[in-house]
């Protein structure tokens, strides 16, 4: 199999979505095999940079790869998993009816189920009406879905929104040994907590890139104390810039 | 287009429909009901045999056509459907899993509305029994197909319940239930010329008042059939991979 450096790769990328322009020209690169955090204000276009990825939004201009075809081809779509934001789940399914529907569209081994209902930690609901379940229960029957089969490319919106501290360091656990078994990772999230558990940083802000640098590296060149503060730091420079 | 995930999908449709066994009851019985009050409301007329076969053929076409524009409507606003399409399912699979779900929903509610109509109503059939049955499937189908479609016009669920009088009424009123279709207006009757429901009543009619009709009954079916197949091309293109 040949090794991409690259996971993702977008050139000049603008999306529109209906009349307003959401991503403005953007260049995004995600390394392979590395955890990369996608950070920025609500409505900033995180949301929409990973729907492109996924094959999921018309392309306005530009060009987007991922590993190395263009985004969406056919032969991604048992490459990428994929945790839109809302979860895309079921209501009246159990959780086990759920994973095993798209056990079958992913053509992944029965086996499948079992693992990621452990992986997610929902042992306990798994013969639940998903209807009848928390919220974060509900998300996480959406992030077992995207690790359904083998993706090599994983996109996650927001997959720790809503968790307690214990079960985020859980899925943050799993990320990593994920990335280290050679999945390439793209998490967007609002904890700047999280944000030093990434390999890189992209920081989005309406619909630009403004900052793509290493945890630490964004600490130095902005020099704050920690993800909030850099993050801040950023955003004040750049709405100056603009003004 | 594959078999195992049209298969596939077809069980995940049914399992979610057998997790609200009032749906499947309303579904089954609701028909029988209405042809059974129909009957005893023209008991001492003639009016039972016209009107009767006709509503062999329309239950199924409704209810189908809002089961499945509904079922469609949630799949698209709870993101699933969006999720489905990133992943390596056919659109055939999909819409191919809705046909074979609800066909058969269908065939069982044709099945109880066509035997309660004959053996316990009394319904006059001269022809073959079986064909009320298939005609009443094949309009179930339509149904689902243009249910599939409507779903892709509507934002939300109010705006789908609304699309059933749109697509509903004027095929009953037009379809030869009230009047025969040779005795209304010119333009009334080369509009009914391109209704389906039209050759689903005449083929329903045919079956219970001729015993050797099967030849026109089938050719009738097949001009549904054509129909549905039109729709469901229509609502595959409404399937779209990638949004705007
Ligand atoms: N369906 C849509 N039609 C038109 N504009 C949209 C649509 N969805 C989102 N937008 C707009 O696109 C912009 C980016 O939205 P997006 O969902 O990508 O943001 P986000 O960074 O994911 O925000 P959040 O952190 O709140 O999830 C926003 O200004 C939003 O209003
Ligand atoms: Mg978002």
């Amino acid at each position: 199999m040949v090794n991409y450096s690259e996971a993702v790769v977008a050139t000049g990328l603008v999306i529109r979505r209906g009349r307003v322009e959401v991503l403005h020209g953007i260049d995004v690169h995600v390394p392979s095999g590395q955890i990369v955090g996608l950070l920025g204000p609500s409505g900033s276009g995180k949301t929409t940079l990973m729907r492109t990825i996924v094959g999921a939004q018309r392309i306005t201009a530009g060009e987007v790869r991922v590993l190395g075809r263009p985004a969406g081809e056919r032969s991604l779509r048992s490459a990428v998993g994929y945790m839109s934001q809302s979860p895309a789940i079921y209501d009246d399914l159990t959780v086990e009816q759920n994973l095993d529907y798209f056990r079958r569209v992913l053509r992944a081994p029965r086996a499948d189920v079992a693992r990621v209902i452990q992986e997610v930690g929902l042992g306990e609901v798994a013969t639940r009406m998903v209807a009848n379940l928390s919220g974060g229960q509900r998300s996480r029957v959406s992030l077992g879905i995207a690790l359904l089969g083998t993706p090599r490319l994983l996109v996650l919106d927001e997959p720790t929104v809503g968790l307690d501290p214990a079960l985020r360091q859980e899925l943050w656990e799993l990320f990593r040994r994920l990335a280290d078994s050679g999945a390439t990772l793209l998490v967007s999230s609002h904890v700047m907590d999280e944000a030093r558990r990434c390999d890189r940083l992209l920081l989005v802000r309406d619909g630009r890139i403004v900052a793509d640098d290493t945890p630490s590296g964004l600490l130095t060149a902005t020099g704050a104390t920690d993800h909030d503060d850099a993050f801040l730091r950023i955003i004040a420079h750049e709405t100056e810039a603009a003004a | 287009m594959s078999p195992r995930l049209t298969l596939a999908t077809a069980g995940r449709i049914l399992t979610q429909v057998r997790h609200d066994p009032r749906t499947i009851v309303l579904l089954l019985v609701v028909p029988a009901l209405l042809v059974g009050l129909i009957a005893w409301i023209f008991d001492d007329t003639p009016v039972f045999d016209e009107v009767g076969p006709a509503m062999l053929g329309l239950f199924p076409f409704i209810v189908m056509f809002l089961v499945t524009s509904i079922t469609t409507l949630r799949e698209r606003r709870s993101g699933t459907l969006e999720r489905l399409l990133a992943l390596p399912l056919g659109k055939g699979d999909l819409i191919g899993g809705y046909a074979l779900a609800f066909g058969l929903l269908a065939t069982l509610q044709a099945l109880v509305a066509v035997a309660w109509a004959v053996w316990v109503c009394g319904l006059s059939v001269e022809g073959e029994v079986w064909l009320l049955v298939v005609v009443a499937v094949v309009n179930g189908l339509l149904g689902t197909m243009l249910g599939l479609l409507a779903s892709a016009f509507a934002a939300n669920e109010f705006q789908v319940v609304q699309f059933m009088p749109l697509v509903v009424a004027p095929q009953v009123l037009l379809g030869g239930i009230f009047l025969a279709r040779d005795e209304m207006p010119d333009v009334l009757h080369a509009i009914s010329d391109w209704l389906p429901l039209s050759y689903s009543v005449d083929a329903l009619s045919l079956v219970s008042s001729e015993s050797d009709a099967t030849g026109d009954v089938l050719l009738d079916l097949l001009v549904v059939g054509v129909f549905a197949l039109g729709a469901l091309v229509l609502a595959a293109l409404t399937l779209r991979r990638r949004t705007r």
